[in-house]
Parts: C-alpha cells; structure tokens; sequence
C-alpha cells in the first residue's frame, strides 16, 4: 500500500505535465534551475542552527527544483533550444546554458533522486548523529547546482566549470569524517578528478577551440570542417577524442576508476550521491554528451576512431565485475559494480548506433534509480545494525528482520543484471540491439558475460538474506564482550524517513519499466536527432 | 568650473610624468610626518594612502585615455626631443602594468597599516613610508619611461628601495637581513648586466631612446651591418642574464624565496605582486621593442621556454615541501613567473595575451594570499604549518580568501587563474607544442598538490593548541584582501575588459617582433 | 689592440670584482667586490665616449673653426656615468647598512657562521 502510494508519488512528479504543482506557460531560464539549490544552499547556511528548519529549507530547496526541472522539461525538443548567455569569459566562450533531451534525462534524474535522497539523509544524518550537518546539507545543494549546471550547459567550457566546482563541492563530503582516512580517500577523489579534467579533457578542449573556433555544442559535432579541411589531421582528431574520453575522470573508465571504491568512506547519503545522483552520472553525462555534440558519432565511424572506445569499456566492464565478485565489503562492491555499469554507458556512446546512443542515454537514468536503492539498503543495514554489518558474508538472514529494506535491494539488483520488470531490463535490451545493429560481437559477448557477472557478485547477496537462516552464534561471534552484543538480534528496520525513501526508489525503478516514457521518450527524441549514418 | 577643467586639461596633459612624481616627491614628503607625531604613525600612514589613492586615480585616468584614443601618449620631459631628452611614453601594454602596480600600490598601503604597526618598530614608520612610496616611484616609472638609461635609473630607485624595505623585517626575523643583502647583491649584479646591455646599445645606435634604438637597429640590419655583429649578441645576452635576475626567471631565482618570505608582510604583497612583474615588462621592451624584428630570436625564445618549463616544474616541487606558507607561495611565484615567460617565449598573440593577462591576475591573486597569510602572521605570530593548523575555523573570511586565491593559483575554471592558463594552453596548441601545454597542466596538478596541502592543514586538521583564542582580522586587512581576491573571481567569470586589454597589449608587443 | 686596452681592463676589473661576490665569505669583501664590479662598468662607458678616429680627436660639435678646438670626448656616457656612480655608491651605502645590522643581530659577518646559526635555530 505504502509503495504504491509512493510510486503513484514518484510518477506525479517525474511526468511533468501531470504534476501537482501548477505548471508554467512562459519561458522560463535552466539559469533558474542553477539558481535554486544555490539559493537553497545559503538559506540552508543561514539556518543552519535550527536543523528542523535546515532540513525543511532542503527539502523545500529540493521540491522547487524538481518543479523547475519539471517544466523546463516542458521546452524540450530534439535540437537543443537557443543558448541563453550569462556572461563571457574570454570572448567567444561565454557562460550559456540550454535544454537538450539528454541533459533533461540528467537534470530530471538528479533532482527527483535529490528529494529522495534528503529524506532518506534526515534519518541516516540523525540516526547516526554525524558531525558537520550542515556543511553536509550546504554542499549537497551547491553540488547539485553544478549538476544542473553541467546538464543545461550549452557549450564545451560551461560544463567543464561546473565538472570542476562539482569535484571540489564534493570534496568536503568525501571528507566528511575528518579522519584520516576519510581525507587520504578525499585526497584520491579529488586529485583523480582533477587530474584527469585538467591534464587531459582542458587540453582537449583547447584543442578543440584551437582547430574549430567553437566549443558550442552542436548536434553532430563541430569538427567536421576541419576534418574535411584535412586541416585536422584523423589521428589527431582520436587523440582528442582520447583526451575526452579519459578526461572525463567521473565516468571512471578504467584506469581512472580508483576514486570510486576509495570514496565508499563517506557516509551513505554521500555514496548516493556521488553514483547515482551527481558525479558519475555528471561522467558519462559529459561522455555521451561530448561524443554527441562536440565528437560527432557520425565522424567518429566516417574516419574509423571509436573502436578502441569499445574496447576500453568492455574490458572495464568485465574487469570490474570480476573484481566485484571477490569484495566481501558490501559498499565497495557496489562501488565495483558502479564502474562496470557505467561502461554500459561509455559502451553505448561507442558503439556509435542511434540506438546505442539510446540505450546509453536510458542507462543513466535506470542505473540512477537502481543504484541509489542499492546503497539505501546498505545504509539503512549500516545504521540499523548500529554500524556493525558492513561485509556481505554478515548478511545472512537480515532479510527476515529488515523485509522492506531487503526487498528493495532485490528489486536494484535485478535491475543491475537487466531483468524485467525492471527499468534495467529496457537499456539492455537496447543495448544489445545496439551491439547486434553494429555486428560488433565483443560488445555482444561483455553484455552476455557481464549479465552473468551481475547475477554472480548480486544473487548471492539476495539468497545470503532471505534464504540462510541468521547466523545462531552471532552473539558470540561478534561480541567478544562488545557491550553491541545486546543489540545483536534487536535491530529491526532502520528510521522510517530511510525505509520510505529506499521504498520509494524500488518503485520507482519498477514503475520505469512499465512507464519509461519520460525518460526513453527523450531518450528516443537524442536519438532520432543524431544524423543518420551509412556505415 | 573654469579653473577645474583647466585643472583637468594640465592634469590630462602630464599624466605620463605624474604617476611618477606623485610618489616621488610624496614619499620625500612622508618623512617630515615624523616632525608631527613621533615615528609618523597614523599621519604617515593616512599621507601614504592618500598618495597611492591619487596614484591609482592617475594611472586609471592614463589606461582610460590610451583605451579610448587607442594612440600612444608621448610626454617629452623638459620639451627635449626625443633623441636628446628623456621622453615618457604610454602605449595599451605600460598604462596596464602602471594600472596594476597603481592598484596593488594602493591597495598594499590600505592593507599595510595593521600589519607595519604590529611589524615595524613604532619611531620608524615615517621611514618605513617614505621608502614605501619611493618604491613604487620607481615601479611605475620602470614602466612609463621610454628611454633606456632612464629604466636602469628608475629600476636602481626600485631595487634599493625594495631591498630596504625587505630589511624593516629584520626586527620580527633577523634572517630578513640576511635575505636582503642576498638580494641586494644579486639584484644589483643584474641591473649592472642590464647597465652593460644598454651600454653596448648605446654604442651600437647612439642614442638611449627606445623607439629611436629600434629605429636605428632595423635600418642597420637592413643595411645588412648587423649580420655578424657581435655587439648586438653581447648586448641581447647581458641583458637577458640581467633581466632574467630581475624576472627570478629559473636558474635565477635564488634571491627570491627569502627575500619573500622575511619581508613584512605588507612588503610581501607589494614586491611578490609588483617587483618580478616589472622586470617581465623590462624583458617585454627590450625583446620586443628593441630587438624585435632586427634579428631573429626564436632559439633564444626557445632556451627561454625551456627555462620557463624547467623553473614550472621544480619551483612547483620544491613549493609542495616548504614548512612555512609564505615559502610556499614564494616558490609559487617563481612558477607563475614562469607562465608568463613560456606565454611570451610562443611569440604569438594568444601566448603573449596570456603573460600580459597573467601580470594581472597573478598579482591580484598572490597579492590577496600574501595580505591573508599577512593577517594570520598579526594575530598568531607566525605563517609556518603549526601557525595555520586548524586556523580555518578561527579565521573564516582570511582562510577562505586564502583558499579562493589557491584555486586561482592552480587554475580552477572561475577563476582569474583559468583565463590566463587558457590563453596560454591555446598559445602552445597554436605553437604546434602540446608538450608545452602539457607542462603547463603539469604545473597545474602540483600547484593543486601544494595549495591543498595548505588547505587541508587550514580547514581539516585540529587547532595545535584548542584554547588559544585567535581573532579574525581586523577590516583594515579584510577589505582589500577582499577586493583583491574578488576581483580574481569577477575577472574569472567575466575576463572580456582583461582579456581585451591584455589582447590589445600583446598587438603592440608583436607589433615591435614582426621580422 | 691597444684601442681596445681600456674594454680588456673595464672587463678584468668586472670579472675580479664578479669573482671576488662570489667566491668570498665575507659579506663586506662581498660588498666591495659588488662595487669593484660596477666600477668596471663604469670604465666600459667612459671608454666608450672617445671620439678618437685614427689617432685624430673628435671635435666639439659648438666649435666651428676645429684649429681651435681641444680634445673632445661624447659627454653623453661620462654623464650616465655620474648617475651610475651615485647608485653603485648607494648600493654600498645599503649594503654596509645591512652588513652592520646583520653584525648586531648574528654577532658575525661570515656567511657560513651565519648560515650554520640559522640551521640551528630551525
């Protein structure tokens, strides 16, 4: 009842014309959409002393947003809409944002998962009475300005600012512990992604300036007159798309994936964040986004340079499902199986098919919703187990006393292996339509090999849970004296704001499946917009 | 009204000279506030910061006319023409830099009244300001003068003044004195390379005005009496030694992270913000101005990029090890000094937009971190790590403006850093060397690796000892601090008037370079 | 060769005073030999203002009957000159000032005693 209540909710707000909330008629600015969390962050700042009132202003913050995304969402066309200048930097590369279907896939993901994601950290934030509440609620916001800054920009140089502030917003919640360890794992965050964006995709984009005049991002690319020019010379026009592609160290394509397990020190809510709501998804956001619009997916077969794209992807695809297989900590598992599921991504931007490019697209929203009840639950088993369970081999039988909690997690897995009725289950599918379309038989073999991974490192979790009866000397086992022991068979569900929100994404995860409209309808409107290639 | 624009039309007509004169003979003036009050306190200060405010007001005047007349103001001094007398002249490239220097000069002096009362021995200030104001003559006058032996002269008034001024630290650390006689020795074997360059082209022209000079020059290698002329290498070469002493260009620099570092702390800003870039302004002339199309310098351009790429790397390494932040951000200047030689090193106009820009940006930038490290000196006693442990928390609005202007040292996009990285990556793309850029970006990385480390000492770690009460600073250091590091951010987020005026610089740069 | 005497001696001064700012200990040899150095340069100058063309002096340009005329040297360089003397005897005057003050506060003008003191101190 509850999650049908909820998703009926989620559904409300995803289809932005049938939302609760009145709907606006006149042209309003994705400036606007960058504005709110920003304004959101300060009031959050301001009030930061009464935290009833902080967390109200969030959630408030987090609604308006998803209101305004909601009816940006209403100027959305194929070709992407008319840039609105802010301000120039260096003449001729102004600030300038606009509303094309795939960054509206982004911008709708991440603010929908933000309303979700606050509630569930009023319950994890208190429950387990974490430091620095407020800087953890101010970075929040101001990190998903950078999202929506990177999911509205309108050329090249607009969304690396925003890439940029975004890894220096989550820094502080890397960090958030203050541990040594946390900040030795922020220090990796930070010095990855960095890296990564200003060795390699500034240089790219400078080259791109250099040899076109333009960062604007153009359906189709901008490089095609160069190329035909010959002023361009093929290889160096796969080095910048080289450049790209491992410059954009949030996609954690391997070898740039280290962060990523490295970051599972930070709280839970952080951990949804950082792989579902906003950094990597601002990652293969900026992939599919650069292969798009500044690449061009049609230049990239014409002179033969995305092959070895394929390549990468699949083998981080298979490495780091291998690797998850063997991770006893339940978060860096998920962490393993968040890289292998953003080489779908990657996979499908180079695969170079319309309907890969789909695929691709439709992917960052499935693997958004399934991935973010996935660390629900391991946050919620976290907190409910009063930071005790944090290993898979601990999970025998929690499924008996935190039913909601592991039927959620369930319902995340199988769309992480791509079974129906799952939202994972369309991508896939598409996917491997791509593969086929492209006669490419190693993507089709890491899909098919990958599926299997996903079911090995994640059923066994599911059957751990349900089907193994609690560990009977699990008192023993974990006490050692500890005075914990006690609470070693009382725990039950964690606090109710994180059951509803992890609740909340399951459903909504199922509900994509069967009403993928919103997203695959975009997800279709990119694809019919890129040009048709005769390979 | 009639006695105001005549007023303003005189004003307008001696602005070149002005700029100079004000600090001139007010810093000869400061002195005799001593006779008011013992030491000048307050009225030296007051003097000072009305001088520097009339300086600014001059200098943005002068960058106004040259930016809408789009011509060179000449200024003859005694109605001497040019070949016999002194002649001042202003172009796009110089009423920039006299802007810059007027700004920090300014700005400096606001910022200086908290941190010389609480370093500066109380019956000294009236000196302290005299010097002060003496110095920035000379950096202004280094850049409005047109004539050869005039710079060495104005450069002499520079140096000896700045050597002073690094020596008034000698009362909080003797080791100042040591520093200051270091750089004294070093900087005056550079302006005596330099006196020697001009010597050789004196005798090779005949004349000391620079326009004249490359006059002669020009008509010499035409005449073909330049092809195996020795002179004119000798020349170029001592005044590029001499220069690049000056510029602490690598393998140069040894005077500087001392000198940097001992100083007062409002004497850091001023000469980490000013100083070295004079001397790039210097380099700027006689390269371009001078020697520029006479003969071809594109090997010496290339010894200098890889000097540039050298002195990038290893002052950025030796900056991530430094136990006292001021050091840091010493080491840190010898590094963005050297963006700017390997902007100008491409000789092509993004390159150069991109040394010209960062004249600006970097002053502003460091400027502001040295008035945040200044304040944290006032209310600790020291700028060491122990000194900036877990400071974040009991100085918010220093440390923050520490910390924006670290990511504008590392380059991060909003940032006045970022633009002129930009230009200086496209300079190198456009150079054909992507093994430049990638130095560049290089450098970039261990900037963040020494600016973070900095910060995670201020922001994350605990204060060494939790009950020491430290205060915030007072708003004397917070409001230009402030200005300076504002304007970091609003020239990152909209660089078109920077850009556009470093751009119409680097035109008459090139112009002189065309072969 | 002999014309080019005086370059040859502006040169050697130059280099012994170069040596001497380098290779000595003492921080007031150091600043002598500084002053030697830019003693050199003055020569350099002054040697450059000679208006002597095979063995004829140059005539002042003011005089029109060149019988009556004396030697006559380009005064431009010996009055670059004067400034120069002035700042290289300023420099002198700022560098002794340091060497004085540096005596008070480390007790000792050797660089290396000063160098060891401040190894300890840190």
């Amino acid at each position: 009842m509850l999650a049908q209540l909820f998703s009926l909710g989620m559904l409300g707000m995803l289809a932005p014309a049938s939302s609760a909330l009145p709907t606006v008629e006149m042209s309003l600015s994705p400036m606007l959409a960058i504005a709110v969390p920003l304004v959101g962050a300060f009031l959050i700042a301001i009030a930061g002393r009464w935290p009833n009132i902080r967390e109200s202003i969030t959630l408030a913050t987090a609604v308006a947003l998803l209101w305004v995304v909601g009816n940006l969402a209403n100027f959305v066309e194929a070709q992407p809409t008319a840039a609105e200048k802010l301000v120039d930097v260096v003449p001729g590369i102004p600030l300038a944002f606009h509303i094309e279907p795939l960054g509206m896939i982004y911008a709708l993901v991440a603010s929908s998962l933000w309303i979700l994601n606050s509630i569930y950290s009023f319950g994890y934030m208190r429950a387990n009475h974490e430091p620095n509440q407020t800087r953890f609620y101010v970075c929040f916001a101001v990190s998903l300005a950078c999202v929506m800054g990177i999911a509205f920009a309108s050329n090249m140089f607009t969304l690396f600012v925003f890439y940029e502030a975004l890894s220096l917003a989550t820094f502080p919640l890397v960090a958030h512990s203050g541990t040594p360890q946390a900040i030795k794992a922020a220090r990796t965050y930070l010095g990855i992604l960095m890296g990564t964006s200003v060795c390699l995709m500034l240089p790219a984009m400078v080259a791109t300036w250099v040899y076109t005049g333009t960062l604007d991002f153009v359906p189709g690319g901008v490089f095609s007159e160069p190329l035909a020019n010959h002023v361009l010379t093929p290889a160096l026009f796969g080095v910048i798309f080289a450049l790209y592609m491992f410059g954009v160290g949030k996609a954690a394509l391997m070898p740039a994936h280290r962060w990523l397990p490295a970051a599972m020190v930070a709280p839970t809510p952080v951990s949804a964040l950082l792989h579902a709501v906003a950094v990597v998804k601002a990652g293969v956001f900026t992939v599919v986004k650069v292969a798009v619009y500044i690449i061009g997916v049609d230049q990239l077969q014409k002179y033969g340079q995305g092959g070895w794209l394929v390549l990468f992807a699949g083998g981080t695809i298979l490495i780091a499902s291998f690797i998850a297989l063997f991770q006893d900590n339940l978060k860096r598992r998920l962490a393993y199986s968040t890289i292998s599921q953003l080489a779908y991504v990657t996979l499908g931007a180079a695969l170079l098919y319309p309907i890969s490019i789909k695929a691709a697209a439709l992917h960052i929203a499935a693997h958004a919703f399934a991935k973010i009840t996935l660390f629900f639950a391991a946050g919620s088993i976290y907190t409910a187990s009063h930071h005790r369970i944090v290993n898979v081999s601990q999970l025998d039988g929690i499924g008996r006393k935190m039913p909601w909690t592991m039927a959620a997690f369930t319902i995340g897995t199988l769309s992480m292996i791509g079974l129906p009725p799952t939202a994972g289950f369309l991508s896939k599918w598409w996917m491997l339509q791509g593969a086929w379309t492209a006669d490419n038989q190693f993507a089709v073999f890491v899909l098919v090999g990958s599926t299997l991974l996903n079911a090995g490192y994640f059923l066994p979790i599911v059957y751990r849970a349900f089907f193994k009866p609690p560990p009977a000397n699990e008192a023993a086992e974990v006490g050692h004296g500890h005075a914990h022991a006690e609470h070693a068979h009382a725990h039950g569900e964690a606090p109710l704001p994180m059951v509803l929100a992890l609740i909340g994404t399951a459903a909504a995860t199922v509900v994509l499946f069967f009403q993928p409209d919103v997203f695959a309808g975009l997800a279709t409107m990119l694809a019919d917009s890129l040009p048709k290639v005769v390979p | 009204m009639e006695f105001e624009s005549e007023f303003m039309r005189a004003l307008m007509e001696h602005l070149p000279v002005v700029v100079v004169t004000i600090p001139l003979f007010g810093g000869l003036l400061t002195l005799f506030t001593g006779l008011i009050q013992r030491g000048g306190g307050v009225v030296a200060w007051l003097w000072s910061l009305l001088v520097t405010a009339a300086i600014l007001a001059c200098a943005s005047l002068l960058l106004w006319q040259v930016q809408t007349t789009g011509e060179q103001v000449i200024y003859r001094l005694g109605s001497w023409p040019e070949q016999w007398g002194i002649v001042y002249i202003v172009d796009a490239l110089n009423a920039y830099v006299i802007f810059t220097i007027a700004l920090l000069g300014f700005m400096a002096t606001l910022y200086a009244k908290t941190s010389i009362e609480a370093e500066v021995a109380h019956d000294r200030h009236h000196q302290f300001y005299t010097v002060w104001l003496l110095a920035i003559a000379g950096l202004i006058g280094i850049s409005v003068t047109g004539d050869a032996f005039n710079v060495y002269v104005l450069l002499e008034i520079a140096s000896l003044t700045v050597y002073t001024l690094v020596a008034m630290g000698g009362e909080r650390d003797r080791r100042a004195l040591v520093a200051s006689l270091k750089y004294l020795i070093l900087g005056s074997i550079g302006a005596t390379f330099i006196l020697l360059g001009i010597g050789y082209l004196l005798m090779l022209t005949g004349t000391l005005n620079m326009a004249d000079m490359h006059d002669q020059l020009t008509q010499m290698h035409a005449r073909g009496e330049l092809a195996h002329n020795r002179t004119v290498l000798v020349g170029f070469a001592f005044l590029m030694v001499g220069l690049g002493l000056k510029m602490a260009l690598f393998p140069l620099h040894l005077w500087l992270p001392n000198a940097y570092t001992y100083a007062p702390s409002a004497v850091s800003v001023l000469i980490a913000s000013t100083a070295t870039k004079v001397g790039v302004y210097m380099t700027f002339r006689f390269v371009f101005t001078i020697w520029g199309g006479v003969y071809d310098t594109s090997e010496d351009m290339y010894l200098l990029s890889l000097l540039a790429c050298a002195g990038i790397v290893i002052s950025s390494v030796t900056a991530i090890s430094q136990f006292d932040a001021k050091k840091v951000l010493a080491y840190s200047s010898i590094g963005q000094l050297a963006y700017i030689v390997l902007g100008f090193s491409m000789v092509n106009e993004p390159g150069v937009t991109s040394s010209v820009i960062h004249i600006f940006n970097h002053a502003v930038v460091k400027g502001g971190m040295f008035m945040a490290l200044g304040a944290v000196c006032l209310r600790t006693g020291g700028t060491s790590i122990e000194h900036l442990q877990g400071i974040g928390k009991q100085m918010p609005l220093t440390m923050a403006a520490f910390t924006i202007g670290g990511l504008g040292l590392i380059g991060v996009p909003m940032t006045a850093g970022f633009v002129s990285k930009w230009f200086l990556i496209e300079g190198a793309m456009e150079h054909g060397h992507w093994a430049l850029a990638f130095v560049v970006l290089l450098g970039s990385l261990l900037a963040l690796i020494y600016i973070w480390r900095l910060v995670e000492i201020i922001w994350l770690r605990p204060p060494l000892d939790p009950k020491r009460v430290v205060k915030e600073a007072p708003l004397t250091m917070l409001i230009p601090m402030w200005i300076l590091i504002g304007s970091s951010i609003a020239f990152g987020i909209d660089a078109t008037w920077t850009a556009e005026t470093a751009q119409a610089a680097a035109r008459v740069i090139l112009e002189g370079a065309k072969l | 060769m002999f014309g080019l005497f005086n370059y040859w001696l502006a040169i050697v001064i130059m280099m012994i005073g170069f040596y001497g700012v380098i290779a000595k200990r003492n921080l007031l040899k150091q600043a002598i030999a500084l002053s030697l150095f830019q003693t050199g340069v003055l020569m350099f100058y002054v040697s450059m203002g000679v208006y002597e063309k095979d063995g004829v002096s140059g005539v002042a340009p003011v005089w029109t009957d060149a019988a009556k005329a004396g030697p006559f040297d380009n005064p431009l360089p010996h009055v670059l000159m004067l400034t120069a003397i002035v700042v290289s005897v300023s420099t002198l005057a700022v560098a002794v000032a340091l060497i004085v003050n540096i005596k008070r506060k480390y007790g000792t003008i050797e660089e290396d005693e000063i160098l060891a003191i401040d190894a300890r101190d840190r």
